[in-house]
């Protein structure tokens, strides 16, 4: 998919935004009109339903039309139009007459919408994990150069600041033995091997092959204007693993891989800063996303005695 | 150990929690020997900050002695007597090597959170939400201070503590909202706000060399207080302060206005308050921006309007047209308190400012909630607490 066409998208996604809209408005301004129109005025329950709906089509217009990236919401109003198919298939069995012929034809509009509403779905979300994951993210260090390259060419330092590895083993001047902490507490291990090293501006590294995760990484060192320190950043790219699915998972947990490495980074200014990662009684591990969404009351960590 | 706890919104409790432990080698852990209660506290007290947990220990004014230190902290030793900065700053970082404390890059380890609502975060603050860091606060019997080799500063014996609490927060804040004003000879200064930081910005704008200072606020034991520092004073209850202030200075408009006011203001008319107070309720406004608008509003063109009132999120109607067309300058800070402890210290040896003359309410840290309320309905006179545990 181009460019292009993906920018269509988005448009076509902001389009049923403004349709949802359109549609709850009326649904709530003048529910009888609905009712009449889609051939249910003689359920009771529709009086109740109908606005309801009315409301579901607001909540799909707010996130879509509210989001910089909408093309993943259609899948709201996708789920919406099940429930109308169910609904008005469930009122078509049990009318007759000209009432039935309404709600055939509201119930084959709301099929036409369906087909629109998935195509822009899947089209939309298709893109994002076409190539797998690349995550990037940058920080400026108060230190010199040669120091903050020096610090993460000794790739055993990278588990001080990288949460979820374990360690890093050093084999020789190119290859290392890396174990991370994989999902649902299963180590993943893997060999790596240094593919470009320019002291003080650029390590570059990539997952041995056979590796069951593959990834690559590259960090890069520049000095920052007017004495500010290193300028660090860092692009990983790897396959998820679980694919897409386990992608999707995590970011449900908070997770958020971007999220990951910018809390890495974030670390790892405060361990060559201050020489390590700092620490609260609501976050103790020190910056994590996770414990940002779940704190700890302020309060000390555990009881003991004070002398 | 004791410690006073937030338990939601208008409620808090002095329960038993865990004695504090050394999380970094450069903490420190003091029993407490002095704590106060500060304005911004009632806006934790009152619900307006978010990202606060049932349980937070509060409080960020606070002083005491070492009893242990973690292996990075070199120049403090048991029994050192210190004052904390409420600001937590590594000292290392560029803000830090700068003087900008308060917006240190290291010490908030949940600076993700405070990104989300400010776009970059400041440093953590003791007791004072999660978003600025969630570390436990100073209204408590033992405190950790992280960084302990670079914000507290030590003093000497002869000094009592009410003297010398104060240089954790009110004092230097006050004193950093006069200085924001780059005072010259004949400058007028308008201070929006006579509770504690008021009376200090006060004082420090005479110790500068304001030639006036009018203090602003609605409840007349506050005027009578910065009446007798040496400031004329105005209650907006009773007077249009634009109005007045445009008399004061033969139409001028004070040469900077001072808002130690913050996201709770008031406003006399009862519309004007309604409209802004439902936002706030209904969540659409977390700020209330009287004192700044009218800030903005009477201070002389070319100006500075120096921003030391707590202010957590967004403000609606702000006066943009005026800032920008008569060429006024805003300055805002969290006070980096680091920077003022040392040059503070000296002057309250010298006698040039005894800051205890704020403190009217004297409690036990067990009375703490008391306090709370007392301070927050103004009952009794309450300009300053302080607890003891």
């Amino acid at each position: 998919m181009t460019e292009r066409d993906h920018h269509n998208l988005e448009g076509l996604a902001r389009g049923l935004g403004w349709a949802s809209l359109g549609l709850g408005a009326v649904q709530l301004s003048a529910p009888d009109m609905v009712r009449h129109m889609s051939g249910v005025d003689d359920s009771s329950l529709s009086r109740v339903m109908v606005p309801l709906v009315g409301v579901r089509e607001l909540f799909h217009a707010a996130v879509l039309l509210g989001s910089r990236r909408p093309g993943p919401w259609v899948w709201t109003r996708v789920a919406g139009d099940v429930m109308d198919l169910t609904s008005l298939g469930c009122a078509v069995s049990h009318r007759r007459g000209k009432r039935r012929r309404r709600t055939m034809t509201a119930t084959a509009a709301v099929a036409g919408i369906t087909a629109v509403d998935l195509y822009t779905a899947i089209r939309a979300g298709r893109r994002p994990w076409a190539y797998g994951l690349s995550l990037h993210a940058a920080i400026t260090v108060k230190r010199p150069r040669d120091e903050v390259y020096g610090f993460w060419r000794d790739l055993e330092n990278l588990p001080r600041f990288m949460i979820h590895l374990r360690s890093v083993q050093v084999i020789d001047q190119r290859r290392s033995r890396w174990i991370a902490k994989g999902p649902a507490g299963k180590d993943v291990e893997w060999d790596a091997q240094i593919v470009e090293d320019r002291p003080e501006e650029l390590i570059a590294w990539r997952s041995a092959a056979g590796a069951r995760v593959r990834n690559s990484g590259s960090v890069s060192f520049t000095d920052a204007p007017g004495g500010r320190g290193t300028e660090v950043r860092v692009e990983l790219r790897f396959d998820p693993p679980g694919g897409m699915l386990g992608a999707a998972f995590a970011r449900m947990l908070g997770e958020h891989p971007d999220q990951q490495v910018r809390d890495d980074m974030r670390r790892f200014k405060q361990v060559m800063e201050t020489g390590e990662v700092v620490r609260s009684e609501g976050s103790p591990e020190g910056v994590h996303a996770i414990r940002q969404l779940r704190q700890r009351p302020a309060q000390p960590v555990m009881s003991g005695g004070r002398p | 150990m004791r410690a006073n706890c937030w338990m939601g919104k208008n409620k808090v409790q002095v329960r038993n929690v865990p004695d504090p432990k050394i999380l970094n080698s450069r903490d420190a852990i003091i029993r407490i020997t002095s704590t106060t209660i500060c304005g911004s506290d009632l806006h934790l007290f009152n619900g307006f900050i978010p990202t606060m947990k049932k349980g937070d220990i509060m409080g960020h004014e606070f002083m005491g002695e070492v009893v242990e230190t973690g292996p990075g902290v070199t120049n403090l030793r048991p029994g050192d007597r210190i004052v904390v900065p409420f600001p937590i700053a590594c000292g290392a970082c560029n803000a830090c090597q700068h003087g900008q404390f308060s917006v240190c890059e290291n010490s908030n380890p949940n600076a993700g959170l405070a990104e989300k609502i400010m776009g970059h975060s400041p440093a953590g603050i003791f007791g004072y939400s999660h978003m600025l860091g969630g570390f436990p606060g100073g209204q408590a019997e033992y405190a950790r201070v992280p960084f302990a080799d670079v914000g507290p500063i030590k003093i000497p014996d002869d000094l009592p503590d009410e003297k010398v609490l104060f240089l954790s927060d009110v004092f230097p804040t006050g004193w950093m909202g006069a200085e924001m004003c780059e005072i010259t000879p004949g400058d007028v200064i308008a201070v929006w706000g006579a509770g504690p930081v008021g009376q200090f910005a006060i004082a420090s704008a005479f110790l500068m060399g304001a030639e006036r200072v009018i203090a602003i606020d609605r409840f007349s034991y506050r005027l009578r207080k910065a009446e007798r520092a040496g400031a004329e004073t105005l209650n907006y209850e009773d007077v249009d302060v634009l109005d007045a202030l445009r008399d004061m200075t033969a139409g001028r408009g004070p040469d900077a206005c001072i808002d130690a006011v913050g996201i709770e203001a008031h406003h006399p008319a009862p519309m004007m308050y309604g409209y802004d107070r439902a936002k706030q309720m209904a969540r659409v406004e977390t700020d209330r921006p009287f004192a700044l608008r009218e800030a903005v509003m009477a201070c002389r063109n070319g100006g500075v309007v120096s921003v030391i009132g707590v202010y957590a999120g967004m403000v609606d109607k702000f006066p943009m047209g005026s800032f920008m067309n008569r060429s006024l300058t805003m300055r805002g800070a969290q006070c980096h308190v680091q920077r003022y402890l040392r040059p503070l210290l000296d002057r309250i040896r010298a006698g040039d400012i005894d800051p205890s003359f704020v403190i009217s309410h004297r409690m036990r840290l067990d009375d703490t909630p008391r306090g709370y309320d007392m301070f927050k309905h103004k009952e009794d006179e309450c300009l300053k607490v302080v607890l003891t545990p």
